[in-house]
């Protein structure tokens, strides 16, 4: 019975030990966030705490961290950022697939400039122009400069492309104009293109630190990392208890909304990332 | 007769269908067009622009200075050592998290049952807060109570300071850098194997490849060109971007041992508003995205493709 080859357990062994590795801030954080101060000065490497004080320590860092507003900013901030980008390039890249106009090579031309620049090399003049606006400190400065995303008309071109030319002269003989051939064909069927660019685009900024740091500069709008900036700036220094606890509470809703739907978080990074 | 006339008819009405697709087409596309103006095309003219001026915020005016930004960037001690940290950071994290992320993904791809395990484990970083991440890693890297330095002691060796020393300030952020992005990797991988056919694998055991090692380097390794080269280039641009670490754990020190670029791009820009010298920081990184981008365009001509 000498079924398991001595491959199989090596390669089950580095695995595990690479995983353990990946998890190892992770348990560190969760051992933390329940330990006592003098627990944590004491006795590190022991992961069970030796009283438990998760309620203390979520305790304060809900008195010190406004956590609801923080997470509502998120939402609204990363949710509006989501529509604009998807309203704006679903009929975008429709008409670079489909239709067949003078400027379709201009445009791809375009987007393959934009493709190149990040946010930080567009960063200064965008930032001279929302403060002679007085837009800093807003949802719309948060907002404004990610309303355009060429990565989604990007995407959703490769994905238009593949799709079937008879289904829209299917529609065009229905009579359906264009516009509504853009809101009821493609949008439809564009599902999972969506969905997938869906979780690159919350990921994305849900995670972004450089923009919001710069047009932000009062607690009302800042997004989860900015806010955990200043928790760290401001109030911890080291009391690593309350940050821990700080810390998980704002890594929770992405990573759980990350294990419900993994299936879907793979399919869209691969999806996005290797079209890109 | 009449045929010649249906023609005509015909061909009329699809000029008239080409012009109002093109109508169409215009209208779909135009607030993406207006959009792209005015928060791609025209900040970048805006920073070339900047780049060759004083302009500082809080200021009413600025003039033209010419190439003095530039000028001075080359001096700048502070721009050097952040251009030569980067790089570090670049050629530690890039090939590193590339290598380890390949690794794992050929390991998962042999793997069975605890194959979904092992992925969502490794892509969890991803999906963290690296913001949130950093902190945990602050107080895994910190020098009395940290867990690492504890663990070292217990072998016997003395740990380091690792982020409050400027010898292993940047050796530590990148193992976070690593840690972060080896899933990325992997994922990117695991769907370049997956797209490699079977037969590929048996046709290579039939003409002697018996080894795991010959097929890897007869069919996995060239059928994995194109996903390789895409990650090596996400890889690059993605440590050359290192900000958010550096920002949240060491504000470029200890004595700018951690300066990278884009920290001190910030810290001119919006800290010290220098907008006409940090645009000037601007363009250069905008310069090497766009090399690294020429450089891929390059291999991907000369590479031989299978896919």
């Amino acid at each position: 019975m000498n079924s398991i080859p001595a491959g199989r357990i090596i390669r089950f062994a580095l695995l595990s030990l690479g995983a353990l590795m990946i998890l190892a801030p992770y348990i560190f954080m969760i051992s933390t966030a329940g330990k006592t101060q003098s627990d944590i000065f004491t006795s590190s490497l022991s992961l069970i705490p030796q009283r438990f004080y998760f309620a203390e320590n979520f305790a304060k860092a809900f008195a010190k961290v406004p956590m609801a507003t923080l997470l509502w900013n998120g939402v609204v901030v990363c949710g509006l950022i989501f529509f604009f980008q998807v309203v704006v390039a679903i009929p975008c890249a429709y008409a670079m697939a489909k239709l067949k106009f003078r400027a379709a090579q201009l445009m791809m031309v375009l987007v393959m400039l934009g493709l190149l620049v990040p946010i930080h090399a567009t960063a200064l003049p965008l930032y001279v122009a929302f403060d002679r606006m007085s837009l800093l400190n807003s949802y719309t400065s948060l907002v404004a400069p990610f309303t355009i995303s060429v990565f989604a008309i990007f995407m959703f071109l490769q994905f238009f492309r593949a799709m079937p030319d008879d289904l829209l002269h299917a529609a065009r003989l229905d009579g359906m104009s264009e516009l509504g051939i853009v809101a009821r064909v493609i949008v439809p069927n564009a599902w999972p293109a969506v969905t997938a660019f869906a979780i690159f685009s919350v990921v994305a900024h849900w995670n972004d630190l450089y923009w919001p740091l710069i047009v932000v500069s009062k607690q009302a709008y800042a997004t989860p990392p900015l806010g955990l900036m200043y928790f760290r700036a401001a109030e911890a220094g080291d009391d690593y208890g309350a940050l821990m606890a700080a810390t998980l509470i704002i890594t929770l809703p992405l990573v759980a909304a990350f294990l419900l739907a993994q299936k879907r978080f793979v399919e869209g990074i691969t999806m996005t990332g290797l079209k890109g | 007769m009449s045929s010649v006339a249906l023609a005509g008819n015909v061909a009329s009405a699809a000029a008239l269908r080409a012009r109002s697709e093109d109508r169409t087409a215009w209208l779909l596309v135009a607030p993406a067009i207006v959009l792209l103006l005015l928060f791609v095309l025209l900040p970048v003219a805006a920073v070339i622009f900047l780049g060759f001026t004083d302009f500082e915020l809080g200021y009413g005016k600025f003039r033209f200075v010419g190439f003095e930004n530039y000028a001075h960037l080359l001096n700048d001690r502070t721009f050097r050592r952040s251009l030569w940290n980067t790089s570090v950071y670049t050629a530690i994290v890039a090939p590193v998290s590339i290598m380890l992320g390949l690794g794992v993904a050929l390991l998962i791809e042999g793997e069975g049952r605890a194959r979904g395990f092992f992925r969502t484990v490794y892509f969890l970083p991803v999906a963290s807060l690296i913001v949130a991440m950093a902190t945990v890693w602050q107080y895994i890297f910190h020098p009395t109570i940290g867990p690492l330095n504890a663990l070292l002691s217990l072998a016997g060796i003395p740990g380091p300071n690792w982020l409050g020393a400027s010898s292993t300030v940047l050796y530590s952020l990148s193992i976070i850098g690593i840690w972060q992005s080896v899933g990325f990797n992997m994922v990117l991988f695991l769907a370049g194997l997956t797209a490699i056919p079977r037969e590929l694998y048996a046709a290579a055991h039939v003409d002697g490849a018996k080894s795991a090692l010959d097929r890897f380097f007869l069919v996995t390794w060239p059928m994995l060109g194109p996903t390789t080269l895409f990650v090596v280039t996400i890889s690059i641009t993605n440590a050359v971007k290192v900000f958010e670490t550096v920002k949240m754990l060491t504000d470029g020190g200890p004595n700018k041992a951690s300066e990278v670029l884009l920290f001190t791009i910030y810290q001119e820009g919006f800290v010290y508003l220098r907008v006409g010298y940090a645009s000037a920081m601007t363009v250069v990184f905008l310069a090497i995205l766009v090399v690294l981008m020429l450089l891929q365009y390059r291999v991907l001509d000369r590479r031989v493709h299978y896919a």
